[in-house]
């Protein structure tokens, strides 16, 4: 299988200065996935789920570690490559989803949805048509369109934010409880969505609050409690 | 304790801007402290600190109104080399108005205030050189109108206008000679939080239309995380963290940038 990520020895805590301390989230994590692999991440409420997934994102910094990702430009290491190396990679081969929407002010769902497209060299007007089927397909009514997702509901937002996050196919997508408080359609929708872009080669990597959601997609199971002796702690998650 | 980043890897392209070891004093005031700063053509750049913390400073020196101590400034154009620092007035002058445009806090320092707004864009024009009064009206109506500025106030001196709409006259004058290097001064300071977001969101739409490089200085965070793509921390005329945007918000790492991201409301 080809190789997309793989995470040796991966650690991440917080220093908060003003109470002089510091918080560990999760030590000395291993693990790989490859191309069209479903890896879910499990683990109690603070065991670190949400905070890897940002830290292979690089929207939190590692402490230790290497986060070797196969890009299309050779091999690279997460944890240490340049700024402007990541701003490269999140516009062309990592996406991030989560469950909420960085609504600007005056730009249209349709615009909103289509921009990663038009970022990625796609003309306008086919960018549009394809931003456009992606809120048809997460039931965004047609009405809405071109609407600001400013004054949407909180549910109608989340689907614009999935269309978005999901119409460029990736190599690497790493899904943040993208599920929560999403209707039936819709998340019938994403996970077919998913299915796809696994289907196509996309390596992804989840945590969902209910992992029933995407049970046939998973391969394989990350467990990131500390002390696996504390069972009932991990009660949240069955699978 | 955090890992030391390595050299860009995938993005081969230089740096447009380059400030590297500035440093400045006004008599007792160390102004700036050993400063470096970079900027990717076509990168947003965001400049947060707190009054005194030599963000403007900064900004004035790649504006070349400033010469530091110590220290250089390239930018990675055609037939611009070397440190800019070293040019004389002249040079400076035709630089400034041909590669890089400037948007103050305060209007008066950027516009005359009783000319036409059309004027004020024009004169940008002809300090580069154009001649032609049909071809200064047409670029200085183009430059309005990307800005979003009403055309049927073309000849409204500054003075008459609105705080935001001063400051769209102010960015069309900017971006009238397109130029490689866009630089905001606290740009939408002191206006309305309504008008604020339209002109935040013209400064978005022609980041990605025109993939425009741009530095914008302000203490007001959420026009950072709007429009930076990186932003620099600075305090006491030093630079105290640097990093992705969501990054500097979600992970800070020094006490400085965890006492500002906290304080945001």
């Amino acid at each position: 299988m080809t190789p997309v990520l793989d995470i040796e020895g991966l650690s991440k805590g917080f220093t908060l200065h003003h109470l002089g301390n510091r918080i560990a989230a999760f030590n000395d994590i291993s693990f790989k996935v490859a191309a069209g692999e479903f890896v879910l991440l499990k683990g109690s409420n603070g065991a670190g789920k949400s905070t890897l997934l940002r830290t292979l994102y690089r929207s939190y910094l590692p402490q230790a570690g290497i986060i070797r990702f196969h890009s299309d430009h050779g091999p690279i290491d997460l944890a240490r490559a340049a700024d402007i190396d990541i701003t490269h990679l999140r516009r062309t081969e990592i996406g991030f989803v989560t469950q909420f929407l960085q609504a600007r002010p005056r730009v249209s769902a349709e615009a909103i949805v289509a921009e990663p497209l038009r970022l990625h060299g796609v003309p306008a007007e086919a960018a549009l048509t394809r931003a456009r089927a992606a809120l048809a397909t997460f039931g965004v009514k047609q009405d809405l369109w071109k609407a600001y997702p400013t004054t949407f509901s909180g549910g109608e937002q989340q689907k614009v934010n999935l269309a978005r996050a999901l119409i460029l196919p990736q190599k690497l997508l790493l899904l943040d409880e993208p599920t929560a408080s999403l209707d039936a359609t819709a998340r019938a929708a994403l996970v077919s969505r998913l299915a796809e872009l696994k289907a196509a080669g996309t390596a992804l990597i989840g945590v969902f609050h209910h992992p029933g959601d995407v049970e046939k997609l998973i391969d394989r199971v990350v467990d990131l409690t500390p002390e696996i002796t504390q069972t009932e702690e991990r009660m949240d998650v069955d699978i | 304790m955090t890992l030391t980043l390595d050299a860009p890897r995938i993005v081969t392209t230089h740096p447009l801007v380059q400030v590297r070891n500035v440093s400045k004093s006004y008599g007792p005031v160390q102004a700036l402290r050993d400063v470096s700063a970079l900027a990717y053509p076509g990168e947003v750049l965001g400049i947060v600190g707190e009054s005194g913390s030599g963000k403007s400073t900064l900004l004035r020196m790649m504006n070349l109104e400033e010469t530091p101590d110590t220290g250089s400034y390239t930018l990675d154009l055609p037939d611009v080399s070397g440190n800019l620092f070293d040019l004389d007035r002249f040079a400076r002058r035709m630089l400034c108005a041909t590669c890089i445009g400037i948007v103050y806090q305060n209007p008066h320092l950027g516009l005359l205030m009783k000319h036409s707004s059309s004027g004020n864009v024009a004169e940008r024009l002809l300090v580069a050189g154009e001649r032609s009064f049909a071809t200064l009206r047409a670029k200085a109506t183009a430059a309005l109108e990307a800005s979003e500025f009403p055309l049927d106030r073309l000849d409204a001196p500054p003075i008459e206008l609105s705080g935001g709409m001063q400051q769209r006259v102010q960015l069309a004058k900017a971006i009238a000679l397109e130029p490689a290097l866009l630089l905001l001064d606290e740009p939408t300071t002191g206006l309305d939080v309504s008008v604020q977001a339209l002109v935040l969101d013209t400064l978005k739409r022609l980041q990605q239309e025109r993939r425009i490089t741009m530095v914008i200085v302000s203490h007001d965070l959420g026009v950072i995380r709007t429009l930076a793509d990186r932003v620099m921390v600075m305090r006491g005329g030093a630079v105290v963290e640097a990093g992705l945007t969501d990054q500097i918000f979600q992970d800070p790492q020094h006490a400085y940038t965890q006492q500002l991201v906290h304080a945001k409301l």
